[in-house]
């Protein structure tokens, strides 16, 4: 300990970014890796080395989720950013990029200065904050995004709210574009969803529940795209849930434009079905879709048309989810149960071990320009340990996230986190 | 105050823009002007080579600067001038355009100066009238006066024209004087650059002759001149812009931008100035670099020119002596 250096040896090393999956060892000094290789300490640690063995089991890059509402500041009833930290550990999250819907609003410089030393106080994940499009996510005027990029807001959106005029998106992507910033759209046509619950189909005719059309993410992802097109600007659609957005995404990139899009577990492992007898954890933005979504979106993260996997994590309160369906508040948590959820990709549909962890570390650290998500000497030493295999039944209790409302409630899953390390200090444990 | 035997270019009836117009006529107005600078220094500024013609200045928008410089550039020459502003015209009485160009033209005024908020209307009101029609500003169109003082300014501060690099910085999408100042600039041979924020530069305007820059460091590199132009209040308030402070500090004209610029690169500005906006104030009063006071002057020498060079033609259509 006393070198500052410690030694992950008899480990599975897992980095998508370089292709390794390698049985071999890697060295951390301070805050970043010092050295990786099948052949590293094959003579043996020295004795200065702290050594942590990792029996075999996965090490990768720890995951970067780009998608994480802190609710703090403003309602720390639901959420803090330690209780996010916290959640984030035992999810293996190193890097988390949250929402700029807070109270107030991330739309100055002076509240994304006060999360990002917030988050650097606690020293968990890493907090990368998204700045608003338009002041006060009001959707009419734009916010300082030169100044709040230059401050360390590594994307741009209006958070859980579309950007709903088009003449204001035009905007915001084009003065965007004079600075190449990334602007990261939730797609929902406000007008068609206005007032909808869940999915617009026959679970919601039988439970006679107001529905969100599939077609209201279609049209803003199909408009945004053109917009973004003609501005010549970078788009990035948050938490794809339709085949039909996938389609006119998949067409865009083939034409050239520079859209990426994104998605989150419920997306690809469950359907409407959940919301079975008005559950309202099931209640999402956008909401479960049908099982041909499902299968698409399956399709799109095997594909390379998604490029990312985020966790969508949303705290809400007792008081905002035990209320009648159409009143019940929208969004799951999801950081603890980002790796093992996705692991369902590998352990069900086929994906490559190696994809699946791609999608939660170098790909959406590329997008954003975030320094981790790569094994490689000099990368900061973010990592995570753990066991593909292990099998257990998601229990919101046992959470450490403050809000307990996770769509996966009672699932059995597959995939542990046993150990979470940030800037080379172990944040989580399993063991201990 | 040219000499009556030199050989005449610029022969047209109007003045309502600068595209269009050929190096030697542009040479002829700034090289007419240029005569006029010396005189205007004068105890005595006045002639009469106007005698006895009328002028009306015909505003439609308000000016203060534009109209007292042509108001004065034709008293200068002994023209009759009045002032006509919208807000006592009969324009708010709903007379449309044209008849308010044709009523005028029933009084023979020689020349009218017109501006009017929107592109175009300069030119549709000369073609109604017998006289000669000055625009003082059409809409986001042209401003020609303004580009021809702005190019006699560098002429008298550089020599020349042709070969120097040019940025205009700021508003460009809704400026007539980036616009006259674009074609001038092209026509004699200089190099142009634009700087704005992408919400303020209409993407086609590289079609227009100049290379856009959206970093002001990257734009201002070896510059001559530094171009700046006014923003409008309402174009900070979220719709094109976020705010005044985002915008000075990634567009705005300070010491440290300016110091991509060469070091004898010169500051303009149309005016009026939002200061701490587009410019910082102790540059605009920087007497080495700025020559934003000088432009004014030189507005009223090119004014008596444009003037002079138009009469002249209406004496050569009207079968008199130039």
């Amino acid at each position: 300990m006393g070198s500052g250096k410690t030694a992950y040896i008899n480990a599975r090393l897992l980095d998508p970014a370089s292709g390794l999956d390698e049985t071999g060892a890697l060295l951390t000094e301070g805050r970043a890796i010092a050295d990786i290789g099948p052949s590293l300490f094959a003579d043996g640690v020295p004795d200065d080395i702290r050594v942590v063995d990792c029996k075999g089991l996965c090490l990768a890059p720890g995951l970067v989720d780009m998608r994480v509402q802190l609710r703090e500041p403003g309602e720390e009833h639901k959420g803090t950013l330690a209780s996010a930290g916290q959640s984030a550990a035992v999810g293996g999250v190193t890097s988390m990029v949250c929402l700029p819907n807070t109270d107030p609003v991330i739309d100055d410089m002076s509240v994304l200065e006060f999360v990002a030393r917030r988050a650097r106080k606690l020293g968990l994940a890493k907090v990368y904050p998204y700045g608003a499009v338009t002041k006060g996510l009001k959707g009419e005027e734009l916010a300082e995004m030169g100044m709040l990029a230059e401050a360390g807001a590594v994307a741009f959106t209006d958070g859980v709210k579309a950007v709903a005029n088009a003449k204001t998106m035009r905007r915001a992507l084009s003065y965007a574009g004079t600075f190449d910033l990334l602007i990261a759209q939730h797609p929902e046509e406000p007008n068609l969803a206005d007032n909808g619950a869940m999915n617009g189909g026959e679970t919601a005719t039988r439970l006679g529940l107001p529905g969100i059309p599939s077609v209201a993410e279609v049209i803003m992802v199909a408009r945004d795209i053109r917009l973004a097109e003609d501005a010549g600007a970078r788009l990035h659609i948050s938490h794809v849930s339709t085949a039909n957005a996938l389609e006119v995404i998949r067409k865009g990139r083939d034409r050239g434009v520079r859209v990426t899009c994104d998605t989150a577990p419920p997306y690809f492992c469950l359907n409407e079905m959940e919301v079975g007898d008005y559950r309202t954890f099931a209640k999402l933005s956008p909401p479960l879709r049908v099982e041909s979504d499902r299968r698409a979106v399956i399709e799109g993260l095997k594909d390379g048309t998604i490029t990312a996997i985020a966790s969508d994590h949303a705290p809400q309160d007792e008081d905002a989810k035990r209320l009648p369906f159409a009143q019940a508040a929208f969004g799951g948590v999801g950081l603890e149960t980002l790796l093992a959820t996705s692991l369902s990709l590998y352990h069900s549909e086929g994906v490559p071990l190696l994809d699946v962890i791609g999608l939660m570390t170098h790909r959406p650290a590329e997008l954003l320009g975030l320094p981790g998500g790569k094994l490689s000497k000099d990368s900061p030493a973010d990592l995570v340990v753990f066991n593909p295999e292990i099998g257990w039944r998601v229990d919101p209790d046992t959470f450490l996230s403050k809000s307990k409302n996770s769509p996966f409630d009672g699932k059995p899953v597959q995939g542990k986190v046993l150990r979470t390390v940030v800037d080379g200090r172990t944040v989580y444990d399993a063991e201990a | 105050m040219t000499t009556g035997d030199a050989q005449r270019f610029f022969k047209h009836q109007h003045l309502l823009g600068i595209q269009g117009l050929t190096p030697p006529e542009i040479i002829e107005i700034l090289d007419c002007a240029d005569a006029y600078v010396e005189q205007n220094r004068k105890a005595d500024k006045k002639t009469d080579l106007l005698k006895g013609r009328t002028v009306i200045n015909l505003f439609f928008e308000n000016s203060t600067r534009t109209r007292t410089s042509f108001e004065l550039a034709a008293k200068r020459l002994g023209a009759d001038t009045i002032n006509m502003s919208v807000s006592t015209s009969s324009i708010k009485k709903g007379e449309t355009l044209v008849d308010t160009a044709m009523t005028l033209n029933a009084m023979h005024p020689d020349a009218l100066v017109v501006r009017h908020g929107d592109s175009g209307a300069v030119k549709l009101l000369s073609e109604k009238v017998t006289g000669s029609v000055i625009n003082a500003g059409d809409g986001y169109h042209e401003h020609p006066t303004q580009a021809l003082l702005d190019a006699l300014t560098i002429r008298r501060r550089k020599g020349t024209l042709g070969g120097l690099t040019v940025a205009i910085c700021g508003d460009i999408q809704h400026s007539r004087v980036a616009r006259s100042n674009i074609h001038l600039l092209n026509i004699m041979g200089a190099r142009v650059r634009v700087i704005a924020p992408k919400t303020l530069v209409p993407g086609p305007i590289a079609k227009m002759g100049v290379e856009v820059f959206h970093d002001m460091r990257q734009g201002l590199k070896d510059c001559d001149i530094v171009m700046m132009l006014r923003i409008q209040q309402e174009r900070m308030q979220g719709n094109f812009l976020p705010s005044v402070r985002e915008f000075f500090h990634f567009f705005g004209l300070d010491e440290e931008k300016l110091s991509n610029a060469k070091p004898d690169a010169l500051i303009m500005h149309p005016g009026p100035m939002n200061r701490g906006v587009e410019i910082d104030s102790t540059l605009a009063d920087d007497l080495d670099r700025s020559v934003i006071r000088e432009q004014v002057e030189l507005g009223v020498a090119v004014r008596m020119a444009c003037l002079e060079l138009l009469t002249k033609n209406q004496d050569a259509i009207n079968g008199g002596i130039g």
